[in-house]
């Protein structure tokens, strides 16, 4: 998708390096949009127990798994072709990182696909559909600003990403809680809330990718990694 | 939807008037760097990043060189630290190997060419009246884009220098001279059995290497190279980049390059110009991942040359 942003940058004077790095951020974009739309598949998929939706769910992790493949390939011919250096670098580095998060969201929505079947299988009740599609929302939001903190350079709107996840895990801890609860007050819930334990879970990791993704951002914006830092040193970083 | 056309014209204009150079409209809207408004012009005698060493070999301040009424240096400001190896790029015009020539001032040789400002190699004024520029050049060797080795014999090449300069007695202190340059410059194995063979009939990469020994035999402190590779192929590149590493233990070596991934390789610091100003100097890893002028970042990814 033709973006505003490179043309305010400067063409390369080589048009087809230029088609190349747009091509390749194209790419990585539409694998984050597919990814996007198989966490909120599947959450639907559980809350509203849509088996058809989740075996679809199920089916469309192969395209995603393709799409990393296909984009590293290509991040790995135009370092070889282009030797990129400075900000075309970082770009083509944090590209080749980020899709391994994108990845691995796509396998957790496969994961709560498996689980929205077990769970249509076992019964109908709710038990602990609110906690799911609140969490699954939130990450899901975290996910989609992280992929636009991508398109917009915006440094800081990757910095509050990363700071949303302390918010996921809180709201995790507790559900956990209500869930255990559950489980002591009656023993036959166990097994429904194992599976919703693991759901649960898995949008848990879908937040730590999105922070990962998030962490690379900054990483391509501000030139500096960011990982394992305290959160005061990446403010300081982003607010350079 | 490139807009650089008027930009560059604008600059032309600019350049005339010897003004600070504003970035193009398109690029100061949008930078991935600060967007302090004084990062996007170059102030001239302004150098971002790292000019300055400790105990530098060259201390340079405030150089300024004019060809006529063309002011092809505009007030620049660069130490060169003793054995390091330190790279100026820039696009063509922008004044680097001028500025290289200065350190061994080969400019004199050019009439219209007027030099100012303190050039001064372990703190001593290189341009004094008094300074013999010959002893200079033995100091701070050259070598050029163009192998050009004398019409002479491989052995008489390496030995010219230091005949001249009455540094060895005997013929077999000479021979050790001519031996020891040319092990240095890695040429001994492919050279010892034909010594008396003419330099001109070796190969571009010899030739260069030969250039290289040549410069070492008067034992230099610093060895200039404009472009030393750009008439070689891979492999001789490859060779001569070896020998620059190896070189550095005992030498400082400034060397122009219009090769940024030469520059990225061989070298500790690089120093970018553009358009007679040194507009950034810092750790060349730091200059190829982030760095710091958005100047340099356009340069170094190709998006003006």
């Amino acid at each position: 998708m033709p973006n505003n942003k490179d043309q305010v940058y400067g063409d390369h004077i080589s048009q087809r390096f230029n088609n190349e790095l747009l091509e390749l951020k194209t790419r990585f974009l539409e694998m984050g949009g597919l990814v996007e739309a198989q966490i909120g598949s599947a959450v639907q998929a559980l809350t509203a127990n849509d088996s058809v939706l989740a075996e679809q769910v199920r089916a469309g992790d192969r395209g995603v798994d393709q799409m990393e493949i296909d984009i590293d390939e290509e991040a790995i011919l135009i370092i070889a072709r282009r030797q990129p250096a400075a900000r075309d670098l970082r770009l083509v580095i944090a590209v080749i990182k980020m899709v391994v998060d994108l990845e691995r969201v796509g396998d957790e929505a496969k994961k709560i696909a498996k689980l929205a079947l077990k769970l249509e299988a076992e019964g109908q009740t709710s038990l602990g559909y609110v906690e799911v599609r609140h969490i699954g929302s939130h990450v899901h939001a975290m996910l989609h600003d992280s992929l636009d903190a991508f398109v917009r350079l915006d440094a800081e709107q990757a910095l509050r990403v990363m700071k949303e996840d302390k918010r996921v895990d809180e709201e995790y801890q507790a559900a956990a809680r209500t869930l255990l609860t559950h489980m002591m007050e009656d023993t036959r819930n166990i097994s429904r809330c194992m599976s919703i334990m693991w759901v649960l879970r898995a949008l848990e990791r879908v937040g730590d990718h999105a922070c990962n993704i998030a962490e690379n951002v900054i990483f391509m914006v501000k030139g500096e990694d960011v990982r394992h830092t305290p959160m005061e040193e990446t403010e300081r970083v982003v607010g350079r | 939807m490139n807009t650089m056309s008027p930009s560059i014209s604008a600059e032309a204009e600019m350049r005339g008037k010897g003004a600070s150079i504003p970035v193009p409209e398109h690029k100061r809207k949008d930078s991935l760097m600060e967007d302090k408004p004084e990062d996007t012009v170059i102030e001239e005698g302004k150098t971002v990043g790292k000019p300055f060493t400790d105990n530098p070999k060259f201390k340079l301040r405030n150089v300024d060189v004019s060809y006529g009424a063309d002011r092809a240096i505009k007030n620049i400001s660069l130490d060169i630290g003793r054995n390091e190896v330190i790279a100026f790029i820039g696009p063509s015009g922008c004044g680097k190997s001028t500025f290289l020539r200065c350190l061994n001032r080969m400019n004199d040789s050019i009439d219209i060419c007027r030099v100012k400002g303190t050039l001064e190699l372990d703190d001593q004024n290189i341009y004094d009246a008094k300074r013999d520029v010959v002893e200079l050049r033995a100091r701070v060797g050259m070598v050029f884009q163009k192998p050009n080795p004398f019409p002479k014999s491989i052995y008489d090449n390496v030995a010219y220098g230091p005949r001249i300069h009455g540094l060895a007695n005997r013929k077999s202190e000479l021979d050790d001279i001519v031996e020891n340059s040319l092990r240095k410059a890695g040429l001994w194995n492919e050279a010892k059995d034909r010594l008396d063979a003419m330099a001109t009939g070796m190969s571009g990469g010899q030739q260069q290497r030969l250039c290289i020994a040549r410069a070492i035999a008067v034992s230099p402190e610093v060895i200039l190279m404009d472009e030393p590779c750009s008439a070689l192929d891979p492999i001789a590149t490859a060779r001569v980049e070896e020998l620059i590493a190896e070189m550095s233990e005992s030498y400082t070596i400034v060397i122009v390059t219009h090769s940024m991934q030469q520059a990225a390789r061989v070298s500790n610091r690089t120093a970018y110009f553009h358009m007679g100003h040194l507009v950034e100097v810092n750790e060349t890893d730091t200059v190829f991942t982030s760095p710091q002028h958005p100047l340099t970042e356009s340069y170094i990814t190709g998006r003006f040359g």
